[in-house]
């Protein structure tokens, strides 16, 4: 498998260099793998502070920036990031109205992120957490590591993140990162696999002429394996498989994500058989992201995720967002 | 038991040398781990726990030339905590926990009988059950590191191969923790990567013990 890379052992480093060049707004350190705001930390505001493995770029460095993430410790690929990282993190960008810690369900990212609570704790920074945990595909939660977090953390960081632009203290941006949190459903489909740098080989065996429904944002398997499918029959059974977890009761948010090598064509084309197969169910869609947003790797596929917004909550996902991976209203 | 030294008493080198031998194990299996890892995890395992092993080692290096090694019970707890501040994903924290923990009941003695490093291993296993919630069974760590700490009675060599077998009996089962667990039965059949670097860890202990 060709890959633009120099050796796999300096992806991440490399990475965090070009994004540092890229983007002036950033405070890159590099050696300790840390994003931040470059005006951080933000006099009175509430910080945000995520982090996950390499490999689903933009998610999470390129959501550091205004109205959204204070810093992101990105991992290796694949590889939650370590304590250290987040409480030099934490640090970093805490005015001293508190943090709160945004974590994808997994268990690294789990066990890694309380360790580095309760040292930062100990430093005097005040932490709150939340937990993503929106992929539908995972259905027996209590036979496995439960839910993952996936596409919803787009939806928490972003909201979430223009709450603390507002100024609202800890605790209601932590109460509103996980109604957000509690009100978004993933489901992800891949139509080949991804191949980590470190292994230079697909790490999962996806035969031609199959597609996997339920697929997650690491290649981990899904519900079942089909034989290949249209645009139109992936958007009907996404939907059905959101639609049957949780039935929105006002109208939705919707990120049509791409994999990371699936075309833009061909992902506007799915967006229009989504929003034609939610309208025949009776869902109302108030605002539609289409894009790569939370990838993995090179794999060719795609996700959907809705997000139930009330008043507020459209509000505050319209709120101006400055950042590398997202930006509009300023 | 065949161990000539199985008797002899634990010192700072002594502990390096079970890491030095840790990390060699790790560095010459990364493919075989991340072979078995990519079948039912995420294909990271075995660059994980070489690049953890290898800050390890040279993390105590550093520290051997600062003169901080006074006893196996500081190499271990060292060992522990750059594993937790290194590797990352669940690994990362589970074996920092477990060697952590050893160190701590080793404490501030220049050297300890066999007896009292397994005391600290079986303190060791019981935090990294404690930390990630998984029992025997569950397709983890744990069927080889529990095996293993039950064996310790017998020796270091029958602990490893304890661990062996836990591990390989990890093929059977389906994985309820971690992330092969959303593979359900699409698990079953495959060895578990973390039960296989744990017996590897097991493994280098028996060698250090029964070799020096």
């Amino acid at each position: 498998m060709k890959q633009l890379i120099n050796v796999p052992e300096t992806v991440v480093a490399d990475a965090l260099r070009g994004m540092a060049a890229a983007h002036p707004d950033l405070t890159v350190d590099v050696e300790n793998r840390v994003i931040t705001r470059a005006d951080a930390p933000v006099a009175g505001k509430v910080a945000l502070v995520s982090g996950g493995g390499s490999g689903h770029e933009p998610l999470h460095g390129g959501f550091v920036g205004l109205g959204m993430l204070d810093a992101a410790c990105p991992g290796e690929v694949f590889t939650s990031p370590v304590p250290d990282q987040m409480t030099r993190a934490a640090a970093a960008v805490d005015s001293g109205a508190g943090v709160l810690f945004v974590v994808k369900n997994y268990t690294g990212d789990v066990l890694n992120f309380d360790m580095a609570a309760e040292l930062a704790e100990d430093e005097g920074v005040q932490i709150a957490r939340v937990l993503v945990e929106d992929d539908v595909a995972v259905t027996d939660s209590t036979f496995t590591a439960g839910r993952r977090g996936t596409g919803g953390t787009l939806f928490v960081e972003k909201i979430a993140g223009a709450a603390a632009q507002e100024g609202a203290p800890l605790d209601r941006v932590a109460a509103v990162a996980r109604q957000v949190s509690e009100s978004c459903r993933s489901f992800g489909v891949a139509l080949s696999p991804c191949t980590t740098p470190a292994k230079g080989s697909p790490t999962f065996e996806l035969p031609a002429g199959e597609l996997e429904l339920g697929v997650g944002i690491h290649g981990e398997p899904g519900r079942e394996r089909r034989g290949m499918m249209t645009s139109g029959e992936i958007a009907d059974a996404t939907v059905e498989a959101l639609l049957a977890d949780r039935m929105p009761t006002a109208p939705v948010l919707a990120l049509v994500n791409g994999m990371g090598a699936t075309p833009l064509l061909e992902l506007y084309g799915f967006n229009a058989e989504v929003q034609r197969a939610l309208s025949e169910r009776g869902v109302v869609v108030a605002r539609t992201l289409v894009g790569n947003y939370v990838t993995s790797l090179d794999m060719a596929g795609c996700s959907l995720t809705l997000c139930q917004a009330d008043e507020e909550t459209l509000k505050l996902w319209d709120a101006p967002v400055r950042t590398p991976g997202l930006r509009w209203g300023i | 038991m065949s161990d000539r030294n199985t008797e002899a008493k634990w010192d700072s080198n002594r502990a390096r040398h079970w890491m030095a031998a840790a990390a060699r194990a790790m560095t010459e299996n990364e493919q075989r781990l991340t072979e078995l890892d990519s079948a039912i995890g995420d294909a990271d395992h075995g660059g994980n726990m070489r690049r953890g092993f290898q800050a390890v080692t040279s993390a105590l290096d550093t520290a051997q030339d600062e003169g901080q090694l006074t006893g196996p019970g500081s190499v271990l707890t060292l060992a522990g905590r750059t594993l937790i501040s290194k590797v990352g994903g669940a690994s990362g924290p589970l074996y920092g926990t477990l060697l952590r923990r050893v160190g701590k009941t080793l404490g501030d003695e220049a050297e300890v009988d066999p007896a009292v490093l397994s005391e600290g291993l079986r303190a060791g296993v019981e935090g990294v059950v404690k930390l990630g919630g998984a029992a025997v069974g569950d397709k983890t760590m744990v069927d080889a590191l529990q095996p293993a700490v039950d064996a310790l009675e017998s020796g270091f060599a029958a602990a490893s191969q304890a661990a062996l077998h836990g591990a390989e009996g990890t093929v059977p089962l389906r994985a309820r923790k971690g992330r092969a667990s959303y593979l359900g039965e699409r698990s079953v059949g495959h060895q578990d990567p973390g039960a296989t670097s744990a017996a590897l860890l097991l493994g280098a202990l028996a060698e250090v013990a029964g070799d020096e």
